[in-house]
């Protein structure tokens, strides 16, 4: 009994270690592979073998499981957080390339690039409950924080598909500029950001009234118009700066998104697509896909502070925050 | 019956109404001219029968998902013209119902074709013919080209080439008018981005060298000067393939062999091209190749502008396709647009081995005060091309 408690104590210390930290889980797209990136010390300590072309990456709401999109497998993945063991594949449809997770933590909406069509998974029966079709290239997924509302944005089509999650019947579409490729709500649920890459700017939408209420465009000094395409974003939840990656301009532009104004961009890795921000708002994390590397951006000093090499084309990136 | 009657129109009503828009038909002609192929040393890769109008079909697939939201309407007849048939009356009869019509022909057939009474108006995409003088002193103001020209072609190699530093070249050529044509083009290019052609032979001999391309060309290229790279001006695939490995000294092959500049290329993956390639092969069951590219991208820009514009008025559609408006995510990493002083549309070129990208043109560092995609055949000042003033 005594040497059972001890064992376990002892067992539970070690697994602690890992599982305490925050960390930073990132898909290498032509690396098949999983680089996971501990925050206090800014290193790999992990590497995880996953599927085929993993893209898409995201934690369920309680931080026990990691979703991955194998996109050429046509599956999601479903890794355990304290063990890094992939504990099943889900089914996803053709291609999954990008995903979020309703607030129910249950469904899972999917854009399968391939097949024009978003599919709703249930992680807990583990089947597809809906398929839409959407324009041709769906890839921007979200949800707003309220459920109500999921977005689809179609590469192809140049539209930002509105569908309402109870019906899954699309209720609006939005013109928006050449190839969205990422979307998100402010945390108030009232505006619906759009990053087009082509199109070169980031379009912001009423969700009450569907009017476009802005595009901020992008203008580097001594780089070409041709190479500022806006790929991924993140929003603070405070509603005052949206962080955009801008591809082959290799920077990170920081966007006031009350007056819609470019402050200033961080330089980072070769073509930047993704990032992941932690909790505290208080560092960015881009997936720098030519150059294989993460920057990590201390955004309260305002630079960036760190590279850390990851794997072949890292894509996605998502955050994990300290076990409390 | 009724109730199918009431149901179908309520469907249609939840996708479109959103945009709200009466249907807005978009008719769109295929139309190609069947001809005569040469005979090539090889018997391994036959030109495919849809080239070019298997692209157009993907184009439509694509703008009707799009149009499927919008109230738009595409749709597409496609229409080869055999040899020997009379070209311009099938010319007449598709443009006496479609004011939209994406050409796979030569150069005088579409230039034929342009000039007919009832082409006036009309918005014809060339997607097949390459020859300079159809986009400088014989452009048309109807026509529009999404094919690269053959001097944009040897720009983009050549950009490559002296990017590498491999500037002394010598180059062999084919005796057909193409091989010509695009061996003009690669001496002007030459001088244009500082390399030197050192030498030039002519390939005229007709001999089948299946048994005996080992002992033809080490000595056919014997005298050939010191160089970089062996160019070949050999559009049809004759000779061209069988000179790497072949030649007196080991140099790469560029040009119509080796690393070839091109519309397009099946080994194109970056840019989303993956989808592209994909969404070809499960509907052509083969490679996308140039002429289908070009082909896909007149029906897309189309489809662009009517979706901008929600209008099918074929010279609004001209107009704003040829306007600062106008761009289309191509999968070659920038967005493609049209030049307004000739019609040929702005395109990043792959320089592709048949296995594998070499490059993706214009290279890094060849700057320009509008867009870097004109350092990439005759810019606004040279051009020989008044119809667009």
């Amino acid at each position: 009994m005594i040497r059972n408690t001890v064992s376990a104590f002892a067992l539970s210390a070690l697994m602690a270690t890992p599982a305490m930290a925050q960390e930073v889980w990132i898909s290498n797209e032509r690396d098949n592979t999983i680089s996971i990136i501990d925050v206090p010390t800014m290193e790999v300590v992990e590497t995880i073998k996953v599927g085929a072309r993993p893209r898409g990456i995201m934690f369920s709401h309680d931080y026990s499981v990691a979703y991955l999109c194998a996109s050429d497998d046509s599956t999601i993945q479903v890794i355990d957080v304290a063990t890094r063991q992939i504990l099943h594949n889900l089914p996803s449809g053709e291609n999954p390339e990008t995903f979020a997770l309703h607030p129910d933590n249950r469904h899972i909406w999917i854009s399968n690039e391939d097949d024009n069509i978003t599919s709703v998974l249930d992680v807990v029966d583990r089947v597809i409950v809906a398929q839409i079709p959407v324009g041709v290239e769906p890839e921007g997924k979200a949800i707003n924080h309220a459920g109500t509302i999921a977005i689809t944005t179609s590469e192809t089509t140049n539209m930002a598909h509105w569908i309402d999650t109870e019906t899954h019947a699309i209720f609006h579409n939005s013109l928006v500029g050449s190839r969205p490729r990422h979307a998100e709500f402010t945390s108030d649920d009232a505006r619906l950001f759009v990053s087009a890459e082509i199109g070169g700017g980031l379009h912001v939408f009423d969700t009450g009234t569907f009017e476009e209420l802005a595009e901020i465009r992008f203008e580097i000094p001594d780089v070409h118009p041709h190479d500022v395409q806006p790929v991924g974003f993140r929003l603070t939840e405070d509603m005052t700066r949206a962080y955009v990656a801008l591809g082959p301009a290799n920077r990170i532009a920081v966007v006031d998104i009350e007056s819609y104004e470019v402050l200033g961009y961080h330089l980072v890795g070769r073509r930047v697509w993704h990032m992941a921000m932690s909790d505290d708002e208080k560092l960015l994390f881009t997936t720098n896909g030519v150059s294989g590397d993460v920057t990590i951006i201390d955004l309260e000093r305002g630079e960036p502070v760190r590279t850390v090499k990851v794997g072949r084309f890292p894509w996605g990136a998502a955050y994990r925050p300290a076990e409390r | 019956m009724t109730q199918q009657s009431l149901i179908i129109p309520t469907v249609l009503a939840s996708f479109v109404a959103s945009t709200a828009q009466a249907n807005i038909e978009v008719p769109i002609a295929y139309l190609e001219m069947e001809v005569e192929r040469p005979p090539v040393l090889t018997n391994l890769d036959p030109i495919p029968d849809d080239l070019g109008r298997m692209g157009a079909a993907l184009g439509l697939a694509d703008n009707a998902t799009t149009g499927g939201f919008m109230g738009h309407d595409y749709s597409l007849s496609d229409l080869v013209v055999p040899l020997g048939e009379d070209w311009l009356e099938a010319a007449r009869a598709v443009l006496a119902d479609h004011r939209i019509v994406v050409v796979n022909a030569p150069t005088d057939a579409l230039l034929a074709l342009a000039d007919l009474p009832e082409a006036e108006g009309a918005l014809i995409f060339n997607a097949s013919a390459e020859s300079e003088a159809l986009r400088e002193e014989e452009c048309r103001a109807n026509v529009l080209h999404t094919m690269p020209s053959y001097a944009m072609r040897a720009d983009a190699l050549m950009q490559f080439l002296v990017t590498r530093r491999w500037s002394d070249l010598v180059m062999i050529t084919g005796q057909r008018p193409a091989d010509l044509e695009f061996a003009t083009a690669l001496r002007h290019s030459a001088t244009k981005f500082g390399a030197r052609i050192r030498a030039e032979k002519d390939w005229d001999t007709d001999s089948d060298m299946r048994r005996n391309i080992g002992q033809e060309f080490p000595v056919f290229t014997q005298d050939f000067p010191g160089h970089h790279v062996l160019l070949v001006a050999d559009e049809a695939g004759d000779f061209g393939p069988y000179l790497e490995f072949n030649a007196w000294e080991p140099r790469p092959v560029a040009g119509s062999a080796g690393a070839r500049p091109d519309a397009w290329s099946d080994r194109v993956e970056a840019y989303g091209a993956a989808q592209l390639q994909l969404r070809f092969k499960r509907l052509a069951e083969r490679p996308m190749g140039a002429v289908d590219y070009a082909a896909w991208a007149a029906v897309r820009s189309v489809g662009e502008a009517v979706t901008r514009l929600n209008s099918n008025d074929a010279g609004a559609i001209r107009d704003y396709l040829l306007g600062d408006a106008f761009e289309l995510a191509a999968f070659k990493g920038a967005a493609i647009t049209y030049r307004d002083w000739n019609g040929q549309m702005r395109q990043p070129m792959p320089v592709a081995t048949r296995t594998a990208l070499v490059a993706m043109t214009p290279m890094p560092g060849f700057l320009h005060e509008v867009s870097t995609l004109d350092t990439l055949g005759r810019d606004r000042l040279e051009t020989a091309c008044r119809a667009f003033d």
